[in-house]
C-alpha cells in the first residue's frame, strides 16, 4: 500500500457507501426483476468485499441467498510485461458456476476500463452466462475501452493527476474513497 | 654484442650484485663491475634467479597442435622465466618409443626458446600393461631419464615394481601420477562437501594417497628412487613426510595451482577449474604449502594443460581437465610462498630450479648463479602487481583458472645460456 | 537481475510460500472447463532434454500449454547433439530461433547453471534436472503435496512446513530429488531424516543441513511423511548393496512397515516406482501413497514457476546465486 497523501480528502464516508450500496442493491432488483438469477463476482481485493457487503443487502430485500464469489484477472491483464508478476489472488465461482445467470461483475473503481476487459476474458474461460453486468463504487472516468458501468455509487470527474483511493474496513479499517495528487512514486494509485 | 651486465640483482633475493655474462657463461657476480663493452640490464629492486626448470609440462605435439605446439609452449615457458622444461609423454603419438622423443626434442632446439626435455612414458600407449622401450628412449638423442605415464597411474603394482627397477640401470626415475583408477570412476572434482552438494563425482583424496604410499613402499623395497607427480592433499604430504623419515628415495612436486585455489572455485561450475588431481580443500592448500617450505614437497612443477576453448566452454561433465601454468607459476608462488613468509626467494630457486634439474638430470640448468656457470637465468620484478590476461599468454591456449585475478610479480628477463629470450617482458 | 530457476537451494522461504501459494491458485485452473490461461501468449518455451524423461517433459508441456506459451519440444536422441554439437550450440541455436525461457533436462550436474550463467543465451533457464544436482520443481511439488496433505488446502495459504518431519529413503548419492527436497524442506523449516545404505549417501553428507540415519523402522513413527526415492536395479552390480533382496528387506517399504507410520502420515514417491524393490505395491496403491497427485501437483508447480518468472518484466522470485557478480 501507499503511504497515506496528507493532502488527499475524502469524497464519501463510511454512511455514503453504505446508502450507495443500498441505492445500487436496489437498482439490480429492479433492473434483474426480482435478481433470482444473479451472480455477483467481486474483483479482489476491495471488489470481493464490495460484492459480499451487495450480497448481503439483495439477501435483505429479496430474502433469498444470493451467490457471491470472487474473479482474479491477473492472469488476463495486458499489462503483464509492464511489472513485476503480481501474486495471485482468490478466484472463487459459486457452486451452481455461471452458465445462463446474470453476473453482475463487483469492483471499486472503474478507471481505464482495463480491468474489466481482462475480466470479461476470465469469464469467458469459466463459462457462458446469460448476461455480464458491472457495478463499481466510484466510476472516475478517463476510459480507454468502450466500457461503462451500469451501476455507478458516485460519478467522480477527476484528472489524471488525482489519484482515488477506496479504503474498506474489512482491508483498511475503515470505510472512506480518498481522492488526492499522484504522487512521485508509481504506486497503487487507481 | 655477446656482454651481458645485469647491473644491481638481488640475487636469490640477497644484495645487490652486478653479474656479468660473456657469451654463454656468467664470468663474474661482484659488486661496481665495470660495464665496458657490455649492454647493461638495469635491474635495481629485481630478484635474479637461476633459469626455472619445469618437471612437469604438456607441450602437446605430436598430436594436439591446436592447443600448444613446441614452440608455443616453450615462448610460453621462456615468459615464465623458464630455461628448460620436461615434456610430458601423453602426446599422439604416445612417446613411448625413441623416435616420438627425439622428435620433440630437435623441436625444442630447434625453437631455441628453452630447453625440452621429453618424458617417456613408461608403459606402451600409457595403457599401464607393458614397459615401453625405457632404455631406447634413454639412450636415443633425447637421453631420457625421466618416465611417466602422466594422465593416468601406473596402477598395476608389478608393472610399477619392473619400471622402478629397471630404469635404475641408466639412473632413471619414474614419475607416478598416483590416481587409483577404479576409486576414481567418473571422477569430476574433490570428493567432499562441495561435491556432494554440487552432485558432481567425487575423486577422493584416497585414490591418491593410497598410490603414494604403495608406491613410496615399493621403491623402498627394491631401492629405487620415485617421484610423485603432482601432490595435492594434506594426507600425501604425511605418507612422503613419512617415506622421507625413513629414508626412502621419494622426490614429490606441487602444482601452483593446488598452492592457491580450492574445490570451493567449482561451484561456479566453470570448467576453467577442472584439473587432475582436483583442487581441494583450504585445508590441503595450508598442508601443501606448508611441505613446500619445509622440504617434503621438493619441487613446484607446472602441470601446464593447454586445452583450446571449445574444451572448456561446455558443461562441466564435458570439458576437459587441466589448466596452462607456465606464464603464471612464478607469480603464483611469489604471492602463496614469498610474500606469505614460507619461502624466501633462495627457497624459490630451491624449489623451482635446482631441485628439478637435479631429479630430472637436467645438465646446465638449476645452477649457481656464480662465475663459470652457464648463464641460464631469470630476472623477477616482485613489486609488479597486475591482473591475468590470457589474452597476453605466449601460450597457444587460454584455460588459465587466474584470469582476472591479481597476482604479484612479473618475470622481466630471461636468459637460455646467455641468450636473452625474453627482454622486458617481450619475447625476443 | 536474471530470471533462472537452478536449484531449490536458491529461494528463500518468502520465494518458496509464494510458488506454492500461486500453484493453488493455479491448481483451481484445472477444476475449470477450460483448463487455459492467457497469461503467457506470445512467449516461445523450448524443453530441451537431453535426458530422457517423458513425464517431466510433458508436464512441464502442460503447465506451458496451459499458459498459452509456444512449446517447442527439443530432445538430444536423433538430432545434432548426438552428431556432437555442443550445449552451447545447441542453446544458441534455439534462441536465435527467439525462445524466451529454456526449460533443460541434462545429464550433466551444473548444465543449467552453465547456460544461465556463461553469458551464452539471455532467455531464462529452468532446470528440469541436471545430473546428480538438483530438480528444483520435483522439491517444490513434493512441498505442495506435502503441505495440502499435512496443513490443508486453504489453511496452508501462506505457511510453510514448520515443524513437519519428513524422511527420505533410498539412493541418495545418485539422487538429485533428494538433494532439492533437502534444501527447499529445510528452508520450509522441516525435519529431514534422510535413511539409506551407507553406501548410497554421499561423503560430505553430514554438512547438510538433516538427520541421517541407517534404520528405516526406527525413523518410521516419527515421521510426518516418508519419501521413498527409486532404486535402480544396477547400482547392485556396483557393490552398492549385496542383493535386491536385501535391499528391500532393510529399506523398502511394505504393508507392515507402513503400519508403523503414524496415523495421518502419507507416502510419497517421485516416480517411476520400482515395485518390489523400494515399494510393494500394496503401499503403492494405498490412500497414503501420493504419487498420482504428485504428478498432478507437478503441472500446477510448474504453471507456478513459469507464471512467475515469466509473466511480468522481471521475475518475482529472487535468485542470489545466479546473479552476476
Amino acid at each position: 500500500m501507499d503511504t497515506q497523501q496528507s493532502d488527499a480528502r475524502p469524497v464519501l464516508e463510511g454512511p455514503d457507501i453504505a446508502r450507495v450500496l443500498t441505492r445500487i442493491a436496489h437498482e439490480i432488483v429492479e433492473r434483474a426483476k426480482g435478481a433470482d438469477d444473479v451472480v455477483l463476482l467481486g474483483i479482489p481485493t476491495r471488489g470481493v468485499f464490495l460484492a459480499q457487503r451487495l450480497a448481503a443487502k439483495l439477501e435483505e430485500i429479496t430474502d433469498r441467498k444470493i451467490p457471491v464469489g470472487s474473479l482474479d484477472i491477473t492472469m488476463y491483464r495486458d499489462d503483464l510485461r509492464m511489472h513485476p508478476p503480481r501474486a495471485l489472488a482468490r478466484t472463487d465461482i459459486p457452486g451452481d458456476g455461471i452458465d445462463g445467470r446474470l453476473v453482475v461483475l463487483v469492483d471499486d473503481v472503474l478507471f481505464s476500463g482495463r480491468t474489466i476487459r481482462a475480466a470479461l476474458d476470465a469469464l469467458n474461460d469459466i463459462g457462458r452466462p446469460r448476461a455480464v453486468q458491472l457495478a463499481v463504487l466510484v466510476d472516475r472516468g478517463h476510459r480507454e475501452l468502450p466500457i461503462r458501468a451500469d451501476y455507478v455509487g458516485k460519478n467522480l470527474p477527476t484528472s489524471l493527476r488525482e489519484t482515488v483511493k477506496v479504503l474498506l474496513a474489512e482491508e483498511d479499517g475503515r470505510d472512506t474513497v480518498l481522492l488526492g495528487a499522484k504522487q512521485a512514486s508509481p504506486g497503487a494509485q487507481q | 654484442m655477446s656482454k651481458i651486465l645485469i647491473r644491481g640483482a638481488k640475487v636469490l633475493g640477497g644484495e645487490p650484485q652486478d653479474v656479468l655474462i660473456d657469451g654463454d657463461t656468467i664470468v663474474e657476480v661482484g659488486a661496481g663491475l665495470p660495464a665496458e663493452g657490455a649492454e647493461v640490464v638495469e635491474a635495481e629492486g629485481k630478484v635474479l634467479l637461476p633459469g626455472l626448470v619445469d618437471l612437469h609440462t604438456h607441450l602437446r605435439e605430436p598430436g594436439r597442435e591446436d592447443s600448444e605446439t613446441v614452440l608455443t609452449g616453450t615462448r610460453a615457458a621462456a615468459s615464465g622465466g623458464y630455461t628448460a622444461v620436461f615434456a610430458m609423454a601423453n602426446t599422439f603419438p604416445v612417446a613411448d618409443t625413441a623416435g616420438v622423443v627425439e622428435q620433440v626434442y630437435r623441436l625444442g632446439q630447434q625453437h631455441g626458446y628453452c630447453d625440452v626435455q621429453p618424458i617417456g612414458a613408461v608403459t606402451v600407449g600409457l595403457e599401464g600393461k607393458k614397459l615401453a622401450e625405457l632404455g631406447a628412449m634413454h639412450e636415443s638423442a633425447a637421453g631420457v631419464t625421466v618416465f611417466s605415464d602422466d594422465g593416468k597411474c601406473v596402477d598395476d603394482a608389478v608393472i610399477m615394481r619392473r619400471a622402478l627397477e629397471y630404469v635404475k640401470a641408466f639412473g632413471g626415475v619414474v614419475a607416478q601420477h598416483a590416481q587409483e583408477p577404479r576409486l576414481t570412476e567418473g571422477a569430476q572434482m574433490n570428493e567432499g562437501v562441495v561435491s556432494a552438494e554440487l552432485g558432481l563425482g567425487g575423486w577422493p583424496a584416497v585414490a591418491e594417497e593410497s598410490i603414494i604410499a604403495r608406491d613410496v613402499l615399493l621403491a623402498e623395497h627394491v631401492h629405487s628412487r620415485v617421484h610423485i607427480c603432482h601432490l595435492s592433499t594434506a594426507g600425501s604430504v604425511e605418507i612422503v613426510r613419512w617415506a622421507k623419515s625413513r629414508g626412502i628415495d621419494v622426490t614429490a612436486e606441487v602444482t601452483p595451482h593446488h598452492l592457491l585455489l580450492t574445490d570451493e572455485l567449482v561451484r561456479s561450475y566453470n570448467p576453467v577449474y577442472k584439473v587432475n588431481p582436483p583442487l581441494r580443500t583450504e585445508r590441503d592448500v595450508m598442508a601443501l604449502r606448508e611441505a613446500l617450505a619445509d622440504g617434503t614437497i621438493d619441487i613446484v612443477a607446472t602441470d601446464h594443460a593447454p586445452h583450446p576453448h571449445e574444451d572448456k566452454d561446455c558443461e562441466w561433465a564435458a570439458a576437459a581437465m587441466g589448466m596452462v601454468g607456465l606464464e603464471t607459476a612464478l607469480s603464483v608462488v611469489q604471492q602463496t610462498m614469498v610474500d606469505s613468509g614460507l619461502l624466501d626467494w633462495a627457497g624459490v630457486a630451491d624449489r623451482m630450479s635446482f631441485k628439478p634439474a637435479r631429479i630430472g638430470g637436467a645438465t646446465g640448468h638449476g645452477r649457481p648463479v656464480s662465475a663459470g656457470e652457464p648463464a641460464n637465468l631469470t630476472l623477477v620484478d616482485p613489486a609488479y602487481r597486475g591482473t591475468v590476461d590470457p589474452t597476453g599468454f605466449a601460450s597457444r591456449s587460454r584455460n588459465t583458472p587466474y584470469e582476472g585475478r591479481e597476482l604479484p610479480g612479473r618475470v622481466t628477463h630471461t636468459w637460455l645460456r646467455g641468450r636473452a629470450t625474453l627482454v622486458d617482458g617481450k619475447l625476443a | 537481475m536474471q530470471r533462472h530457476l537452478i536449484s531449490a537451494a536458491d529461494l528463500t522461504r518468502d520465494d518458496a510460500v509464494l510458488i506454492l501459494d500461486t500453484a493453488e491458485e493455479m491448481a483451481r485452473v484445472a477444476d475449470r472447463p477450460i483448463k487455459k490461461l492467457p497469461t503467457l501468449r506470445g512467449r516461445t518455451v523450448v524443453n530441451l532434454f537431453f535426458e530422457d524423461s517423458t513425464r517431466t517433459r510433458i508436464s512441464f508441456e502442460a503447465a506451458e500449454k496451459r499458459l498459452s506459451a509456444d512449446v517447442i519440444n527439443f530432445t538430444a536422441k536423433g538430432s545434432s547433439v548426438s552428431k556432437g554439437e555442443s550445449l552451447k550450440d545447441t542453446a544458441q541455436t534455439l534462441e536465435a530461433m527467439g525462445v524466451d525461457a529454456v526449460v533443460i533436462r541434462h545429464g550433466a550436474s551444473g548444465a543449467p547453471y552453465r547456460l544461465a550463467t556463461s553469458g551464452w543465451i539471455d532467455a531464462a533457464v529452468i532446470n528440469a534436472g541436471d545430473g546428480t544436482h538438483q530438480h528444483p520443481t520435483q522439491a517444490l511439488l513434493d512441498a505442495f503435496t506435502m503441505r495440502r496433505r499435512l496443513v490443508g488446502r486453504d489453511a496452508g495459504l501462506g505457511q510453510d512446513l514448520a515443524g513437519k518431519r519428513i524422511t527420505i529413503v533410498g539412493d541418495i548419492l545418485h539422487g538429485r530429488v533428494a538433494r532439492s527436497n533437502v534444501d527447499l524442506l529445510h528452508t520450509l523449516g522441516a525435519e529431514v531424516t534422510l535413511v539409506a545404505p551407507p553406501t548410497l549417501l554421499p561423503v560430505g553428507v553430514e554438512t547438510w543441513p538433516c538427520e541421517v540415519s541407517y534404520d528405516l523402522d526406527s525413523t518410521l513413527p516419527k515421521s510426518d511423511a516418508v519419501m521413498m526415492l527409486r532404486v535402480q536395479r544396477e547400482r547392485m552390480n556396483a557393490a552398492f548393496f549385496p542383493t535386491e533382496r536385501e535391499y528391500s528387506r532393510r529399506y523398502g517399504l511394505d504393508g507392515d512397515r507402513m503400519a508403523r507410520m503414524p496415523e495421518h502420515a502419507i507416502v510419497m514417491h517421485p516416480g517411476p516406482m520400482v515395485r518390489g524393490m523400494e515399494i510393494t505395491a500394496e503401499v503403492a496403491d494405498s490412500d497414503r501413497c501420493t504419487a498420482i497427485e504428485q504428478v498432478t501437483n507437478g503441472v500446477s508447480i510448474r504453471m507456478a514457476v513459469l507464471y512467475l518468472l515469466l509473466g511480468g518484466n522481471e521475475p518475482a522470485v529472487t535468485h542470489s546465486r545466479t546473479e552476476e557478480k
